[in-house]
């Protein structure tokens, strides 16, 4: 995706802007192997708070999305549909080479391998998995990225909608879900 | 009552909105502290709040909005009655009732509007939170009560007053310990403060009553939880420690109250809610019988000590 290097927004989003890169609640979706790396990115040794970072409990409340590792199609859709609850401005973040390429399971079955055709990514971290200073490197980029008005994948998603719902489409034959919590 | 009293009473709700933020910043860092972090910025909570109310933001229907316009009103309405060091926007409508009124009315439209949003986590919250209530006000009523048969007044500047000047012997707390116990541990009930904090729960029950809010309705909550803190602290500092001869000397003896309660709950688990309305209903509410009947029989701890 490409990022727009011209600064357009007007002042009141500037403010807007820096709020939002100052205070960043996560939800993070534990699929693949980088959720048990949060963890100590939170507690005592790498701290996050200190980012004015925190965990919030629902996708409503959250302003950026971690996929933390591969993602199989079935869970995908979960992502999706947690996704389209947030509220704008909201930004996501993709861990390890899983989300890039696939990464290991490439030629997996079950497994989507280019996250960034189903949603917006703004920012990937490279690594299998990303250590947490990798990620806490990656936060502070996320942070200038909000700063300086980079970060507009939720835009890009609004304008390229029915590119990426026919992405989502050819993957998955249909978004909506199954069970007995959707229904 | 004219244009003035109207003035002080915003001077007194922004007071309190700013004071309380910045106490619960400082407070996430006594947290991080503990915890053995460094912790945030001491304005990281004005920086939340902020960045919440620039989000967008979804309704659930004309009930999940209106509450919490409700709930906002009532806590706000609530905050100009609360004298603070003796200074009362409004005089002599600073009743122990007309708080707890006007004080019901914010929570019940915190309740309605959660349970608005039609999530079913969101009514388990609200019901552990009305069950929490339950359990915290009956031991601290029965202190309240005393206080107010035991000084033939129900006003909480006026109760205040009748503490200062004989230094930390003048407390309530003190005069009348075990009600100074209770109020103490309804405080951590009030605050929503481990151990009973099993209404929000965010690992449980997805944060509870909050978890269908998201931008705009979520940064009025954390106005409204702020200003509800400041009721709650205040109440119990000034019916129960002395409140303060100026402010200086209130903002300090609320500090360290808050941030006593604070340190208190971080070192504590949490109760499950069936758990926290028997040991509500076990220790505190007997204490707070003993202390009634203390006040009523024998007067002790009234006028002098005795
Ligand atoms: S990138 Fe590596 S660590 Fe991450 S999900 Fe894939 S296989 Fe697991």
């Amino acid at each position: 995706m490409v990022l727009e290097n011209q600064d357009n927004r007007n002042l009141w989003e500037k403010i807007g802007d820096f709020f939002s890169a100052n205070s960043i609640w996560m939800k993070w979706y534990c699929t693949g192997c980088g959720a048990i790396e949060l963890p100590p990115t939170m507690t005592s040794r790498f701290d996050m708070e200190r980012l004015g970072m925190g965990p919030m409990a629902t996708p409503r409340q959250a302003d950026v999305l971690l996929i933390t590792g591969y993602l199989s199609s079935k869970t995908l859709r979960r992502v999706i549909y947690s996704y389209e609850q947030m509220q704008d401005p909201k930004y996501i973040v993709a861990f390890g080479s899983c989300t890039i390429n696939g990464g290991i399971y490439y030629d997996s079955y079950a497994t989507i391998n280019q996250l960034d055709k189903y949603i917006p990514v703004d920012l990937y971290i490279a690594g299998c998995m990303p250590r947490p200073e990798g990620i806490m490197n990656a936060f502070a980029d996320l942070i200038t990225m909000i700063k300086k008005g980079q970060a507009n994948g939720w835009r890009h998603y609004q304008e390229n909608y029915e590119w990426y719902k026919q992405n989502q489409l050819d993957s998955l034959k249909e978004v909506i879900i199954h069970d007995e919590f959707h229904e | 009552m004219t244009v003035m009293n109207f003035v002080y009473g915003f001077i007194v709700l922004l007071a309190a909105f700013i004071f309380q933020t910045a106490l619960t910043g400082v407070n996430r860092k006594v947290t991080a502290r503990i915890q053995k972090r460094y912790g945030p910025r001491w304005y990281q909570q004005f920086l939340d709040i902020f960045k919440a109310l620039r989000k967008g933001s979804i309704t659930h229907g004309w009930v999940f909005d209106f509450g919490v316009i409700m709930a906002l009103g009532g806590i706000m309405a609530t905050v100009i009655f609360i004298p603070v060091a003796g200074f009362e926007a409004f005089p002599n409508m600073d009743n122990v009732f007309v708080i707890s009124y006007l004080l019901a009315v914010g929570m019940l439209g915190m309740a309605m509007s959660a349970a608005g949003s039609g999530n079913p986590w969101a009514s388990i919250g609200v019901s552990r939170a009305l069950t929490n209530m339950v359990a915290y006000d009956v031991p601290l009523m029965i202190v309240i009560f005393t206080l107010i048969f035991a000084f033939d007044t129900a006003s909480v500047s006026e109760i205040a007053a009748m503490q200062q000047g004989m230094g930390v012997l003048g407390w309530n707390a003190v005069r009348m310990p075990l009600g100074g116990i209770v109020a103490f541990i309804a405080l951590f009930g009030m605050l929503g403060k481990k151990p009973f904090d099993s209404f929000i729960a965010p690992a449980e029950i997805a944060s509870g009553p909050m978890v269908e809010y998201g931008g705009k309705h979520l940064g009025f909550m954390f106005i409204l939880h702020e200003l509800m803190t400041f009721i709650e602290v205040s109440l119990i500092l000034s019916l129960f420690f002395g409140g303060g001869s100026s402010i200086l000397v209130y903002a300090i003896k609320y500090a360290i109250l808050y941030t006593l309660v604070n340190i208190i709950s971080q070192v504590m688990p949490r109760f499950k809610i069936d758990q926290a309305v028997k040991f509500f209903y076990r220790v505190p509410l007997v204490f707070a019988i003993i202390q009634g009947l203390v006040v009523i029989f024998l007067g002790w701890g009234v006028s002098v000590w005795f």
